[in-house]
């Protein structure tokens, strides 16, 4: 990807005694922050600042700050349990949330078509209980969606929510594709959160055995397609030798005509193409067609077991395309099984492109949409040094004169979710049911978990600022700070905290006219300034 | 400048009497002077039609074959087809377009669809919004692919408006498009203190140094203004036209709104879903009649009211495919591959025709023994309306990859 960086950015406007080494740089973390620089921290490594908070990180240090930050296993986050204590789905397995939430509901779905009977119903008539069992079935994705609200306001291990955010956007998976929302709560809870600040090559392997993202980007159902394998051909027992070793004759589809969806079995190159493209090398990381084929063949059998209850990761031989591939002009050599999966994902994670990729999206969401060239060479050259240690890489972007630069002060357009969260804490405001907060983020145009193409959501002002949107983001502030928001008791009206008293001079009279305290919060919350982080 | 007079004749809000004419809309207004712009109102049915039953193919001795308790009767028969060319008939609920192909304002596509061959509802509908099938990573719609290639200084915050809660993905991309629920809900919502916190937004963001949020800010307040003068609680259907009761209904009519209005709509989206009938699909009445009923009664509606503005506009209809020739064990129909789509328009719509190759539905004719084959790609529809009607000539930016040589000449 060529980037046009503007001249501008590429001045350190701040720490001019800073030295860089090769590899390594001095924190450039100012030992004396003003109250900007450290709501400034605030907005990029966290949801923003309740009342009280930039007070509170003076008294700690702001460098200390960061590094508490950087270690989120180190800060107690009881609150934020306590709020969440009640949510049942939160702590339960894939299998659980298939066996206890879906099958019911959607026994009742069928039972429910097959007793319409009467052709000319226009749609079947459930039963109170069906109803029931139809609104269990989304339990699983609401509560999600409002934990994610909860700790984004309430958690202390702010970066960790962010990171969250990020890998999950990075990693995504659409929660409306099949029976991917079986899967949604533990791909957040057990595949990205507990890598957010770890290792990329660990979370990288633990998205690729993902049933979210088997599901979502078909590689569950990705098969050799000169195997013998049951989807080929149940009762096969046939064998000869060819590409690959062992193989069968090619079989036609199962017919079945009653089959709701009938798939091809095949070869599937979706995800050998994303795992590239979007996870690791990027669009221009230097792959090619062939690189996707054998990508895609060295992930053949891996797949889910018993995809539509709950199911995990699991290997299946008979799927799997034996013969040898070169990915990227390495060699994988035939007969590997499992294990040629595992060295595809550790060619892509050693990649130079990788770690440029990477960084290029860290220094994206951290700085600036034009993510300036010197700090991405920084944090790549950390990527590749650390062996891809993602607090590593954040510490070089957290501590770089980049990162405080003049030119990255509210350089970010929030993003809608950013934008509503980070106005609960400015106010102070209370959630009590968080339920009224994911729906605003979706009428703000984020729907959460619902980003339909891999890219997920796009980390650009261009992306955000619109006209509808800027309106409701102004109706947004008004509901919130008269009450009007469901489920969310509204502060005490101040709102110093939100910008740190910055404001133009012409905002400043503009709110100066207002006379009611939740006007001024209002013309505050929706002003220009605060759309920016 | 514009004299009031002309001003008058052709925006019909009366902006000047209230005070104001903000700015994109002399813009709009010199723009209508120039020639009106082109229209596309485009409707997507969500979760494959059966395009079989919609455009009945009855003179295929195959499609009752395979269709004993679901087909459409044979035109002169009970609750039988509409007849259109004498092997072709609408289903009987769609009988309210019929007199727009009459008028051969209405062409039909058959055996259109994707050359890729999922039969995921996802990855179908992903496909026909990007406009790319097979390529998962397109981050745009294209709709708004076309918006970008013709650019230009007049547009309007209204130049696209999908009808609906969020963005469809068609519309997603690098240029503006407004989602609006509800036309009437648009603007400031601060009870009454509304106008003075309106006036108070509005000049913090006329006032921003922040050059993106101050143009979008000021649009945002120019539409609103714009809105409130076309004030839609008044607006009344002309023509006759009575649009069903239902919010594919409410879709159509505020489309017809914004059209009427001159707000500088050029591109307009609306959906309506409930045709994935797997199971009691029903023939000419039931499930699939309800939801057809709905669909043609709006169409037909929105035709009629938008008069003689039609002449400027097409209405265009997709689904992400068809549904399988054979009907399954529950008097339903399973997913298929190829579908009909819809165009209708003004003098320019070469209407009254099926076009495209019918492959016929013997089994061997089938899409892998099963479904209507994909004769038409459905981006030589959209390529079509954008050349012939929206006047790109070269739509290869909007659909990459896509050799735009087949040309069906709907359009005069």
């Amino acid at each position: 990807m060529v980037m046009r960086i503007p001249a501008h950015v590429l001045v350190v406007a701040v720490s001019a005694t800073v030295t860089l080494a090769a590899s390594s740089q001095k924190s450039a973390v100012p030992a004396n922050p003003d109250d900007k620089t450290i709501l400034h921290v605030l907005n990029r490594i966290g949801f923003g600042a309740r009342p009280g908070d930039v007070e509170r990180v003076r008294q700690i240090g702001l460098a200390a700050y960061i590094d508490q930050q950087l270690h989120p296993e180190r800060i107690a986050d009881r609150g934020v349990d306590e709020q969440l204590a009640g949510y049942e789905t939160l702590t339960k397995n894939s299998r659980q949330i298939a066996q206890e939430y879906y099958a019911p509901g959607q026994k009742a779905r069928q039972a429910a078509k097959k007793n319409a009977g009467d052709a000319t119903q226009d749609r079947p008539q459930l039963t109170p209980e069906e109803m029931k069992l139809q609104r269990k079935m989304r339990e699983p994705l609401i509560e999600l969606s409002e934990q994610k609200i909860v700790r984004a306001a309430y958690s202390d291990r702010q970066l960790e929510e962010v990171m969250t955010d990020f890998w999950f956007n990075h990693f995504n998976v659409f929660a409306n594709k099949g029976p991917e929302q079986e899967y949604l709560t533990s791909y957040e809870r057990d595949v990205i959160r507990p890598h957010a600040l770890g290792k990329f090559r660990d979370l990288l392997e633990a998205t690729a055995k993902s049933p979210a993202m088997l599901f979502y980007l078909d590689n569950w159902q990705s098969v050799d397609p000169n195997g013998v394998h049951p989807a080929n051909n149940r009762a096969a027992t046939t064998r000869g030798f060819g590409r690959g070793g062992i193989f069968g004759p090619r079989f036609p589809p199962q017919q079945n005509p009653n089959a709701k969806q009938q798939q091809k079995r095949g070869l599937n190159e979706n995800y050998g193409r994303e795992l590239m493209e979007l996870h690791t090398l990027g669009v221009d990381g230097g792959y090619t067609q062939t690189d996707v084929v054998n990508v895609a063949r060295a992930f053949t059998g891996w797949t889910i077991d018993q995809p539509r209850q709950g199911g995990s990761f699991r290997f299946e031989p008979r799927f799997h395309d034996a013969g040898e591939k070169i990915v990227l002009g390495h060699r994988i050599k035939a007969g590997g099984g499992e294990n040629d999966g595992e060295q595809v994902l550790d060619i892509l994670a050693k990649h130079p492109s990788t770690a440029r990729f990477i960084s290029t999206k860290l220094v994206r969401r951290f700085v600036s949409d034009t993510p300036p060239p010197a700090l991405v060479d920084r944090a790549a050259q950390r990527f590749s040094e650390t062996d891809g240690d993602m607090r590593e890489v954040l510490r070089t972007i957290l501590t770089s004169p980049e990162f405080f630069a003049a030119d990255a002060y509210r350089a970010k357009v929030k993003t809608p979710f950013e934008f509503v969260v980070s106005s609960v804490r400015a106010t102070g405001s209370t959630i009590t049911d968080p339920n009224g907060l994911v729906q605003q983020v979706r009428q703000l145009g984020e729907p959460l978990y619902m980003c339909q193409p891999p890219t997920g959501y796009a980390d650009k002002a261009e992306a955000w600022v619109n006209t509808g949107a800027l309106l409701n983001r102004m109706n947004f502030a008004l509901a919130l700070v008269s009450g009007r928001m469901r489920g969310v008791e509204p502060g005490d009206g101040q709102v110093g905290a939100a910008l740190a008293n910055d404001i133009s001079s012409s905002t400043a009279a503009t709110i100066a006219k207002a006379t009611d305290p939740k006007q001024v919060a209002a013309l505050t919350l929706g002003s220009p300034e605060f759309q920016r982080r | 400048m514009l004299s009031r007079r002309v001003f008058m004749k052709n925006g019909g809000l009366a902006l000047l009497s209230l005070g104001f004419a903000p700015a994109f809309l002399s813009r709009t207004v010199e723009a209508a002077t120039a020639g009106r712009r082109k229209i596309l109102i485009t409707i997507f049915q969500r979760g494959a039609v059966d395009g079989l039953n919609m455009v009945v193919p009855f003179g295929e001795r195959e499609y009752y074959a395979s269709r004993p308790s679901i087909a459409i009767p044979r035109p002169n028969d009970a609750q039988g087809a509409v007849d259109l060319d004498g092997f072709f008939g609408l289903h009987p609920r769609l009988a309210p377009l019929k007199p727009l192909w009459d008028a051969r304002q209405l062409a039909i596509v058959h055996a259109s669809g994707s050359p890729d061959g999922t039969r995921s509802h996802f990855d179908a509908q992903d496909y026909m919004e990007s406009g790319t099938p097979g390529v998962k990573s397109t981050q745009d719609g294209w709709l708004n692919r076309y918006l970008h290639a013709r650019e230009h200084a007049d547009a309007t915050p209204f130049r696209a408006v999908a009808l609906a809660a969020s963005l469809p993905r068609t519309l997603q991309g690098v240029e503006p498009a407004l989602a609006i629920g509800q036309i009437g809900q648009f603007g400031i919502r601060g009870g009454q203190a509304t106008d003075m916190l309106q006036a108070s937004f509005e000049s913090e963001y006329a006032a921003a140094a922040d050059k993106v949020l101050n143009r979008t800010g000021n649009e945002a307040f120019d539409a609103i203004k714009m809105m409130k003068s076309a004030d839609p609680s008044k607006y009344q259907p002309e023509n006759g036209a009575e649009y069903p009761r239902s919010a594919f209904g409410d879709a159509l009519r505020q489309i017809a709104q914004l059209v009427k209005a001159d707000v500088g709509l050029e591109v307009a989206f609306a959906e309506l879903g409930g045709w994935d009938t797997h199971v009691n699909q029903g023939n000419a009445v039931g499930q699939l009649a309800q939801r057809l009923d709905d669909f043609s009664r709006g169409l037909a509606a929105l035709a009629r009211d938008l008069g003689d503005r039609m002449g400027d506009t097409i209405i265009l209809t997709m689904s992400e495919f068809g549904r399988a020739v054979a009907e399954n064990g529950n008097r339903g129909t399973d997913h298929g591959h190829g579908n009909a789509m819809f165009i209708i328009g003004g003098q320019n719509i070469k209407g009254g025709r099926v076009y495209g190759r019918w492959p016929g539905l013997a089994r061997e004719q089938r899409y892998e023994g099963r479904d209507l084959a994909v004769t038409t790609d459905f981006r030589a529809v959209f390529a079509e309306v954008i050349r012939a009607h929206l006047g790109v000539t070269d739509t290869r930016s909007i659909f990459p990859g896509f050799n735009d040589n087949a040309r069906l000449a709907f359009i005069a």
